[in-house]
């Protein structure tokens, strides 16, 4: 019984040691680290292997935290050779570890200023911008005799008491991004004064930066505080809700890619984050991105609020990177240690 | 010592001692839980001391998060709601088990299999159910009676369904060896049933009811996942760690989390030694299988009752899985199978599953074969004691572990650059390991109460009769454990299906797993085809149970039959 077992055992090993040794491929694998959606993976690969024909692009996808901290615990022994559509706010982070190659990519200088590293030489270029906007759900406000906000004060109106949901800004990059903007748009006194009153009609503060939106959409909630792609998909999948940019401005983050220091494959991996500012890539961003990188680039893609671009406010990565553990501190004490939960 | 003229020539003297050999295996098997469960943990928790540029600085990362207003809330919200689900589900399940082991209730197999649902089902499954059932567009919003379920008492319901299974499982194990003689004399003295079940029943099941109980209260504690998705801004030590450590990426703080959060398998670990000194074998080698009579009312009345819960479980899986056909909750319920077309979700399409089969079966086998032999050499060798304790602390550390916490010390732990093991990154065989380290402590339970129920005069007389024990672990040991075998093996596998914690930060490229991309469909708002893959997790884990079943019952008829009279 025992050495059945064990031979059993062992088989067991080897059949799933083997994928370590199959495949032999002729073109060159390039490990891409990405937050890129599910299903935006697929047409992205061809795209890239169609331009660039002897590399051989291997996602590994996950959501941002999770792709991030996990980048971050293999920095000894870095796993991925290029870190393609991650959020800039992690790209910040690991280049203030020296973590990402220095590297100015062909085109890096064509696109809009907002797009590139602000230091040159460069370490990271953007592919497009998302911004934070309010996904509302008619169906749920028809019932509930509640009117389409138009703005961030509309949300502190009392009918929303209790039916807002926004990400928590510890737990979700997307949430601290969104206070930040606050404390930008409104400065650090009245973004406070906005928070102390909107946190009275909060319902939840989510852990995941997805979830408000998702939930709008279902109904779950009245209004979610989350980004346009994420209501733009919601809607095209047949959700009734208004993807509202609110009118005091909107913040926002990019999707940008990099070079990862130490990659084996460095002359690849250039060619990929070469494609990655080329116009053909930018035409491909701009069928899921209202905002893309490359100004001769003009996209459209259905159910995003019009005029995405006039709506970015002003948004400095480095002041939120070095202020967040400030700003995370003074919104625990505010709002995580005050009173019971409310449902 | 030798009694040549007697033993056949042929069998010379060995060249070890017994004692030796048992003190190698325990040291190898220590070794490996070393490798597996103890280092990974190191890496990842020694940054409790150190700033994020890795410089030593005492205990000011704990100072820091003590001064936190936050952390006390967090810590009694953990607590109150892990002692809730505990006081819930441990007398629930005891019944279950009860139910299942000491009377003649029909269709054990399947009331069994009807238990284990939870476990089936990956744990976004039952997010789905909750949010449909009880959520603010569900159909029983209404019971909530004004109370969301974004909160704790959803947080408790979740968790009592998710804990359930394990809980019946290791109470079951140590209900199902009694010695039937103390029943026999019992009723020849003309004891009342009260007397009996408070005299030889609960004291026999002593062990597994408090084992049970710090399962269940670690689980609660440690998990992250429930808490996540409809924990709402409801605080517990598990978010704060992922708040930490994927919400921040302060890996120093996410340590210093998880350190608190090995408090409790700390207790559970000293309790369990205290009970374990006065528990008393069952089965000694003279016991006769207990054999319930049967009993008109108690049958019918654990009936009611095992239909009841089996339907509540059946019912949450149920929604789930209507859920995977529909077009969009809650505005379209008209049906589809579209959902079930993975590869316009998902670049990988159905390749996942096969993925987390292979993985699972992997699991199943070695980590079994791993698991209940190493349980054995430190239950019922002669291996040094401190070596055997020192593997039993080993295989409690995980139960207290997040998998969070655990799947990140891995990723530090390959990748070190000292390590040989850095091939294995990405492999469908780390994931196995992983996942087997991840799920060690119920496996080992379930082992070592299995085998403690039998008399150690089995080694005795092995010994006097200079019959090794190996011979004895194969001949006579694990037949008689086959069905808690069985039983780890199956837990095992149906794990592997459905985990997600740990590996979302080790799978590959070619290597994800079921579990990971059903969270990756959901995160991308393809909430439908998520419960769809799950549904089919759920299946391939039922056709497990169902083999396991056919599989008992050959094992029982052939090698369990002299347990009959």
């Amino acid at each position: 019984m025992l050495k059945q077992l064990l031979a059993s055992a062992a088989l067991g090993l080897v059949l799933a040691a083997a994928p370590l040794t199959a495949d032999a491929q002729q073109r060159t694998k390039v490990t891409a680290y990405t937050a890129l959606e599910n299903d935006q993976l697929g047409p992205y690969k061809a795209a890239i292997e169609a331009d660039v024909p002897d590399v051989d692009i291997v996602w590994v996808r996950d959501s941002t935290g999770v792709i991030t901290a996990r980048f971050l615990a293999e920095k000894d022994n870095p796993r991925a050779d290029v870190v393609f559509a991650l959020a800039a706010t992690s790209l910040l982070l690991f280049e203030k570890q020296g973590l990402l190659e220095v590297y100015t990519p062909k085109g890096a200088d064509a696109l809009k200023p907002a797009f590139r590293d602000p230091t040159a030489p460069y370490t990271w270029t953007g592919h497009d911008a998302f911004l934070a906007v309010v996904c509302f759900n008619t169906a749920e406000g028809a019932k509930e005799k509640v009117a389409s906000p138009t703005s961030w004060q509309d949300l502190l109106k009392p009918e929303f008491k209790g039916k807002v949901v926004m990400p928590h800004p510890a737990s979700s990059g997307t949430g601290y991004l969104q206070i930040a903007a606050w404390l930008q748009i409104m400065g650090e006194q009245g973004g406070w004064a906005y928070m102390d009153k909107l946190h009275e009609n909060i319902a939840v503060y989510t852990h995941s930066g997805s979830a408000p939106c998702v939930q709008a959409a279902k109904g779950e909630r009245l209004a979610g505080i989350g980004f346009d792609m994420r209501g733009a998909r919601e809607k095209t999948q047949g959700a009734p809700i208004d993807v509202i940019l609110p009118k005091e401005g909107a913040g926002w983050d990019m999707e940008a890619s990099s070079i990862v220091k130490g990659t084996k494959v460095l002359e690849a991996a250039k060619k990929v984050v070469d494609w990655s500012n080329s116009k053909k890539a930018n035409e491909l961003y701009g069928k899921y991105y209202a905002i893309v990188a490359h100004p001769d680039v003009k996209s459209a893609p259905p159910n995003y609020p019009a005029n995405a671009e006039a709506a970015m406010a002003k948004n400095d990565f480095a002041w939120m990177a070095e202020n967040r553990e400030r700003i995370l501190t003074e919104w625990t004490k505010r709002y995580e240690s005050k009173a019971a939960p409310k449902n | 010592m030798t009694t040549a003229g007697v033993d056949t020539p042929a069998r010379a003297a060995p060249l070890f001692s017994e004692r030796q050999v048992a003190n190698a295996l325990v040291g190898v098997a220590v070794l490996v839980l070393v490798l597996a469960i103890a280092i990974p943990l190191w890496m990842l928790l020694s940054k409790a001391m150190l700033d994020s540029r890795g410089s030593f600085v005492g205990i000011a990362n704990f100072e820091r998060y003590f001064a936190t207003p936050a952390l006390v809330r967090s810590l009694w919200n953990s607590i109150w709601v892990s002692a809730l689900t505990t006081a819930i589900v441990t007398p629930l399940a005891f019944v279950y088990a009860y139910a299942l082991t000491r009377s003649r209730l029909p269709f054990k197999g399947f009331f069994m299999g009807l238990a284990l649902l939870p476990i089936f089902a990956p744990s976004l499954l039952s997010a789905i159910s909750l949010i449909y059932l009880f959520g603010n567009q569900g159909f029983f919003k209404s019971w909530m009676m004004g109370a969301s379920i974004y909160g704790p008492s959803g947080i408790v319901l979740a968790e009592v369904c998710y804990c359930f299974p394990h809980a019946v499982m290791i109470i079951a194990t140590a209900l199902r060896l009694a010695d039937g003689r103390l029943y026999e004399a019992a009723a020849a003295l003309g004891t009342g049933a009260v007397r009996v079940f408070t005299t030889i029943t609960l004291p026999g099941a002593r062990y597994g009811l408090i084992s049970a109980a710090f399962v269940v209260f670690t689980m609660v504690i440690t998990d992250f996942g429930i808490p996540k998705v409809i924990g709402g801004q409801f605080n517990v030590l598990a978010t704060d760690a992922y708040k930490q450590i994927v919400g921040q990426q302060n890996f120093e703080m996410g340590a210093v989390v998880g350190l608190i959060l090995l408090m409790p398998a700390v207790i559970a670990f000293v309790v369990d030694r205290q009970v374990q000194k006065r528990q008393v074998a069952l089965l000694s080698a003279r016991a006769v299988p207990y054999e319930a009579k049967p009993h008109r009312t108690r049958d019918l009345a654990l009936l009611a009752y095992c239909l009841l819960i089996g339907f509540c479980l059946l019912a949450m899986l149920g929604v789930a899985v209507w859920a995977s056909f529909i077009r969009y909750w809650p505005y379209n319920l008209s049906l589809t199978l579209n959902n079930y077309a993975f590869e316009n979700f998902d670049p990988s399409g159905w390749a996942p599953l096969w993925n987390s089969i292979v993985m699972a079966l992997a699991v199943a086998v070695a980590g079994t074969a791993f698991i209940f032999g190493a349980a054995y050499l430190m239950e019922k060798t002669k291996a040094a004691a401190w070596l055997r304790a020192l593997a039993h602390l080993l295989a409690m550390l995980p139960m207290a572990v997040p998998g969070l916490v655990l799947g990140l010390g891995y990723v530090f732990f390959v990748n070190a650059p000292w390590n040989p093991l850095g091939l294995l990154y990405g492999t469908l065989a780390l994931l196995a390991i992983n996942t087997t380290a991840h799920f060690y402590t119920v496996a080992h339970i379930t082992a070592v109460t299995a085998l403690k129920q039998i008399d150690a005069e089995f080694e005795a007389v092995s010994a006097s009769l200079k019959v090794p024990f190996w011979v004895t672990f194969r001949r006579v040991t694990a037949p008689i454990c086959l069905p808690a075998i069985l039983d780890i093996a199956v837990y095992l596998f149906v794990n592997a299906l459905t985990t997600v914690s740990a590996v979302i930060f080790l799978y590959g490229p070619s290597t994800r797993i079921a579990a990971v991309a059903i969270v990756h469909m959901d995160e991308a708002g393809a909430m439908a085809p998520a419960a769809a893959m799950a549904t089919c997790v759920v299946l391939t884990a039922i056709a497990a149970k169902l083999l396991h079943v056919t599989l008992d019952h050959v094992v029982f008829n052939k090698w369990q039959a002299w347990r009959a009279r």
